[in-house]
């Protein structure tokens, strides 16, 4: 919402020497966030011209431009050469004899353009002719300004070439623009604006100045007949419960709206249209009130405010053809054709237009979420739904009404009807039993009960002792009750009325007090989990990165994932902002692989990236809807555990990816490339920073990784935790990936429940360690981890370690077998083992092995 | 040289005259001095020691008369003591020389470039979701978490955006497919809040972090997957002071010791009163203007680039909790008072390492997060 500051001066006494900084400095001390600062910015010399001759050039570029002389009063080259000033100008939409701005060489234009005389279009322009947007003044750019038509016809006799155009044109004056907050619509209006500038100041009294204090007549039964009807309210309110209708007959069509209204209009971001439409606008600004101007010509039956029929039409004034919803509020000529879609828009069958000489001033009071609905359902935002929709004061309409019949009256040259139409069906607001320490309690600063009262009558409220009611709670005196003002709807109970107490008397005395938790926990194990898994990652190199989670359709398929994949049940987004990717991820590694595209897209040969995040696990049989119940009450157990049920599964995986070089070539020697070993290891580092043991087998079946390099990553409990290995070549095709990228997702939630109970110590020997090696030759499909388990089950208690140096196949072993050399270690507790011992404990682990797998000691 | 005395007969024993035994010493210390390795040395103490004229001289005291046998012992013992020490000494020198040597030998030119194995980092957002989740946890604060997919009750309605509020159209909100399923991707961190109320009995004290949703495009100030954090205090007695309070401390350990803040009335449907805290600019300690000109050139005044010339910084908004919303939780409202305020974590991450395109964040570009290491 914006604000000239003369129109605010108008209404309330400025601050002396107030400039638009401080006007706006004021609004935010009571709430107004500041938005922008409008005009004030245009120095001179800018004036009135008279066009005394031009001719059209046609130029190489398709253009044709005017080569204009123009009268410009004793300044510019009349000034310096004696001639008139000679300017190129690129509109055409005036004529000889126009007046028009110009701007002189030397002026600055809003955005702090800087104007001089120039070369072009092989003339040398000695300013320019300047169009509304170049001034700041609106963003038409269509052509220039005539100010004939412009200003009017009336009040442009009245300028010579020459005068001050800033001054004319309101260009020096400054606009202060707010962002005015969802509760407060009552700001949509220089009358509250103007009441919370003076709050600012501390609400003087005789300060303010309420525009809408104009005296109106009493309803009578000779006005035009109105009948309001709702058969279906939304939330049981009726959709309109106040209808004022006025008439002003012989109005002259051809009359332009007065040139400081056309100004204000403009300054306010709105464009002057024509006299009955710019002086409702100028109403609605002023106070408030939307306001709508029928043809009374055009209208033949009473207004009949009814919801609309399914299937109605409407061509709304935007020329738009409109389907009705059953819950859009109509006004309509005798009930049958629509006129407007009430609040919001009105229609082109009754519009205002050169011939109406006679006019119907609607003013009305519409509930907030019927317009809001039907402002959304028909993606139109006008000036009136904006309003409506944030609440307008109800009591409003007929002084809003008499402004309009004044302004009418007044400039149109009209008749007002003596008949005056009211339907008032508004609710006695109802009053409110304050507390009145309940601003001091729950500020934490104190506000004694007279200021308390002083601010709340401030306001508007209405306040009277309330110890007629407040008997039996609390001593006497200890409540006031409060009926707050027909134009704050927002002030319903003890939180707000403490707002307004705080927001008067400056949140800035707020104090500081800082609160003292005396229960804190720190982290969860889970948060910690999430921390160390992601500082293992990255002490083995790896980078953490973040991607969306939202994935293709097509890429379950990518991945090469079964037809009964889990990971193929996944949320869909209704809303997707790409079609191209309209599911939640169903693993990590399916927005990580992204990341790593981009990567390598962008240079990247070795890459090992990783990201923490949640999947969304829906399952295949999904389709659950989640309860909404009310709020007035804790919604009971069952209904928490409906809406918990209808929630998809949500764990958060971690996915790392690797490819490239694992160990770097250098001057030192060659490289090491990334392998499925690196990401079974990357594993075992998550593992054991939170010193879990993780089992590892062979997993030929896990889409999308290679059928022959995937591991499957358990617990030794055999819970799953995740894959790690090469993804499959045929994957990495399909998605344009460097070949041999390897990759892991492991489970969180697993390793966090697995890891939650402290870790016991568990007492080791100090006395030596005693090796032995072994080499086992083994048919070539048993898995090394078949081996080691054999080895381990023989090899008795003492065995302290086994691990796997060399792995050899071919001539030596014979074929489809192969060789694998272990060195097993050994440590007892107490004392040293003999060389017999140990060399007993390896021909036991052999035996183990040789029963088990069938293993042949070389 | 002469041979060895096979009689008693006091014959002329060259040997232990004392000026030929000095003269072997000299000899000796000569040729251990001229000895430029430990295997030199060898080769003099073997020609000077073990064997030589003081070898020599002692073997001959044997055939001294009695008489003399005292005198020309002592002489020799103390030759052969002065060559020791002077062996040792020069032991000492040239294995000090060798060892020198060796280091010598075995230099390498260490500026050669490292890096053999890749170095990982941390995505400065989620270092700076830690470091604010810590800056709560030092205050005795607890950190919350809850799902993204998450109920439109939980969303909204229980959050008294009722179903025409603005933020529950289309245009902003994820919904999850089917629309009226009651589903969407969380827009707020706020959801975590209404759990823990609907889970915990006050006193709470608890900030949530976590990853929201709105149906912004991406660009360089928006991103449709962006990351919040907000503090909720539930408790009896707590007031807009405590909320002041909460905010002023989390600020000064954020950006600083005596960071000033302002506060200023605003409205949120989750809480009633509601507030605007901005606090004081970093970047131009309010003026507003900061000095572009380079050292010792003159002043050249222009507008903040952090705050944009306001000498503020916009940090987020709070409030007292709505009376509504401790109700649909099962709070009492007339016996508890809550506050809560919010903050967004990509804009944190902006204003504290001068991130200025969102872009960067949400790319996935490891050279981003490798700036930052393991600390933001
Ligand atoms: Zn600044």
């Amino acid at each position: 919402m914006r604000i000239p500051l003369s129109w605010l001066a108008d209404h309330v006494d400025l601050a002396p020497g107030a400039t638009g900084r401080d006007v706006a400095a004021a609004f935010v001390s009571v709430g107004l966030e500041e938005e922008d600062l409008h005009g004030g910015d245009v120095t001179g010399p800018i004036v009135v011209g008279r066009v005394l001759s031009f001719s059209d050039e046609p130029q190489k570029n398709g253009k044709v431009i005017r080569w204009c002389t123009v009268d410009v009063g004793p300044h510019g080259q009349m000034e310096s050469e004696r001639i008139a000033q000679e300017i190129v100008c690129g509109a055409h939409n005036f004529e000889v004899g126009d007046l028009v701005v110009v701007v002189l060489p030397g002026a600055v234009l809003p955005g702090g353009f800087a104007i001089a005389a120039r070369k072009t279009y092989g003339h040398v322009s000695h300013g320019m002719i300047c169009a509304e947007d170049e001034l700041g003044l609106g963003t038409d750019h269509a052509g220039i300004i005539v100010l004939d038509t412009y200003l009017g016809a009336d009040a442009a006799a009245e300028v010579r070439p020459g005068d001050d155009a800033i001054a004319l044109l309101g260009l020096a004056e400054e606009v202060v623009e707010v962002n005015v907050t969802p509760d407060r619509g009552y700001c949509f209006s220089v009358r509250g604006l103007a009441r919370e500038y003076w709050h600012a100041l501390g609400s003087p009294e005789g300060g303010f100045r309420d525009p809408a204090a104009v005296p109106t007549p009493a309803p009578s039964p000779t006005g035009y007949a109105v009948e309001l009807t709702d058969e279906t309210p939304l939330e049981d309110r009726t959709g309109c419960d106040r209808f004022v209708t006025r008439v002003v007959r012989g109005v002259d069509p051809t009359r332009p709206s007065p040139a400081w209204m056309q100004q204000r209009l403009t300054q306010m971001g709105m464009r002057p249209i024509s006299l009955a439409v710019d002086i409702t606008n100028y109403v609605m600004l002023a106070v408030g009130q939307p306001l709508h101007a029928y043809d009374l010509a055009k209208l033949s039956g009473p207004i009949v405010v009814r919801r609309a029929r399914p299937g109605e039409h409407l061509t709304t004034l935007d020329a738009v053809d409109r389907t009705l919803d059953p819950e859009d509020l109509l006004i309509t000529d005798g009930g049958e054709v629509p006129l407007a879609l009430a609040g919001v828009m009105g229609g082109a069958t009754s519009e205002i237009d050169a011939s109406t000489t006679d006019v119907l001033v609607e003013a009305a009071h519409f509930d907030p979420t019927t317009i809001a609905r039907s402002s959304r359902r028909h993606k139109l935002i006008s000036e009136a739904s904006k309003r409506f929709e944030r609440g307008v004061d109800p009591d409003l309409a007929p002084a809003a009404a008499q402004l309009v019949v004044d302004l009418l009256v007044e400039h149109g040259g009209g008749t007002a009807d003596p008949g005056v139409t009211d339907v008032d069906r508004t609710s006695r607001r109802a009053a409110y039993l304050l507390e009145v320490d309940l601003p001091s309690r729950l500020v934490g600063h104190r506000y004694p009960r007279e200021r308390v009262v002083e601010i709340l009558r401030d306001l508007g409220c209405t306040v009277v002792d309330g110890s007629v009611v407040d008997a039996s709670d609390g001593p006497k005196g200890a409540h006031v009750l409060v009926t707050s003002p027909s134009w704050r709807p927002d002030l319903v109970d003890g939180p707000d009325y403490v707002e307004e107490v705080a927001r008067v008397n400056g949140y800035d005395n707020i104090p500081s007090v800082t609160p003292t938790p005396t229960r804190g926990r720190g982290l969860t194990h889970a948060q910690r989990v999430g921390r160390l898994v992601a500082n293992a990652l990255v002490g083995r190199g790896a980078t953490e990165v973040l991607t969306y989670p939202f994935v293709a359709e097509s890429l379950a398929d990518a991945f090469g994932l079964a037809a009964d994949d889990e990971r193929r049940s996944a949320t869909r987004v209704a809303n997707p902002l790409s079609d191209e990717a309209p599911l939640m991820r169903t693993s990590v590694l399916a927005s990580l692989v992204e990341a790593l595209r981009r990567n390598v897209s962008r240079g990247q040969k070795d890459i090992a990236i990783f990201e923490l995040g949640s999947v969304t696990l829906p399952g295949p049989d999904s389709e659950h809807t989640a309860p909404v119940p009310g709020v007035e009450r804790r919604p009971d157990p069952e209904t928490v555990a409906a809406i918990e049920a209808a929630l998809p599964r949500q764990p958060r995986h971690v996915a790392v990816v690797e490819v490239g070089e694992a160990e770097r070539a250098g001057w030192w020697g060659p490289g090491r490339a990334v392998d499925w070993s690196d990401l079974v290891d990357a594993a075992r580092a998550v593992a054991a920073a939170l010193a879990l043991e993780l089992t590892v087998e062979a997993d030929p079946d896990h889409a999308p990784w290679h059928p022959g390099r995937c591991a499957r990553i358990s617990l030794p409990d055999g819970t799953l935790v995740g894959h790690a290995g090469e993804l499959h070549p045929k994957v990495l095709a399909t998605l344009g990936l460097p070949p041999r990228t390897c990759a892991a997702e492991l489970d969180v939630e697993v390793l966090t429940v697995a890891s939650a109970s402290a870790t016991r110590f568990e007492a080791f020997s100090t006395f030596p360690l005693a090796f032995t090696d072994v080499a086992l030759v083994v048919d070539a499909v048993v898995t090394a981890a078949e081996v080691e388990t054999a080895l381990r089950s023989g090899a008795g208690e003492w065995l302290e370690s086994v691990t796997l140096f060399d792995v050899y196949a071919g001539d030596q072993v014979g074929a489809g077998l192969k060789s694998l050399a272990y060195r097993l270690a050994f440590r007892a507790d107490g004392r040293t083992l003999t060389t017999e011992e140990v060399n007993g404990f390896r021909d036991a682990a052999v035996a183990a092995a040789s029963a088990a797998v069938g293993a042949v000691q070389r | 040289m002469s041979g060895p005395n096979k009689q008693y007969d006091p014959v002329e024993v060259a040997t232990l005259d004392p000026a030929h035994l000095d003269a072997a010493v000299t000899a000796a210390f000569a040729a251990f001095a001229a000895a430029g390795s430990l295997e030199e040395l060898k080769t003099a103490r073997l020609a000077h020691v073990d064997k030589g004229a003081v070898a020599a001289a002692k073997r001959e005291i044997g055939a001294l008369p009695p008489s003399a046998k005292a005198d020309a012992g002592k002489r020799v013992g103390a030759a052969l003591a002065e060559l020791g020490r002077a062996l040792a000494a020069r032991t000492v020198e040239l294995e000090a020389e060798r060892d020198r040597r060796i280091l010598v030998e075995e230099a390498v030119d260490v500026t050669m470039p490292v890096g053999r194995r890749a170095l990982g980092a941390r995505h400065p957002l989620t270092l700076t979701t830690q470091r604010l989740q810590d800056a709560f946890v030092g205050m005795g604060w607890e950190v919350v978490e809850g799902p993204e997919v998450e109920s439109e009750w939980m969303n909204f309605d229980a959050l008294n955006l009722g179903k025409d509020h603005p933020a529950r159209q289309m245009q902003d909100t994820f919904f999850v497919d089917p629309p009226d399923g009651g589903l969407v991707l969380r827009t707020q961190t706020s959801p975590v809040q209404i759990r823990t109320m609907l889970d915990r009995e006050p006193p709470i004290y608890v900030v949530s972090t976590g990853k929201v949703f709105r149906t912004d495009e991406l660009d360089a100030t928006h991103t449709p997957v962006f990351h919040q954090i907000e503090a909720l205090a539930v408790d009896k007695g707590l007031t807009m002071a405590h909320l002041r309070g909460a905010i002023d401390h989390f600020v000064r350990v954020m950006f600083g010791e005596g960071t000033r803040t302002r506060v200023r009335a605003s409205y949120f449907p989750f809480t009633e009163p509601s507030m605007e805290t901005d606090f004081v600019c970093f970047a131009c300690h309010g003026d507003g203007r900061t000095n572009d000109a380079p050292d010792g050139a003159p002043e050249l005044l222009r507008a903040c680039r952090t705050c944009g010339g306001s000498g503020w910084i916009e940090l987020g908004g709070s409030g007292m909790v709505n009376r509504k919303v401790l109700t649909a939780c099962g709070i009492d409202p007339d016996v508890y008072t809550g506050f809560a305020f919010g903050l967004g974590i990509e804009r944190a991450l902006q204003l504290r390492s001068g991130v200025t395109d969102m872009r960067d964040i949400v790319e996935g570009d490891v050279r981003f997060s490798q700036q930052f290491g393991m600390e933001v």
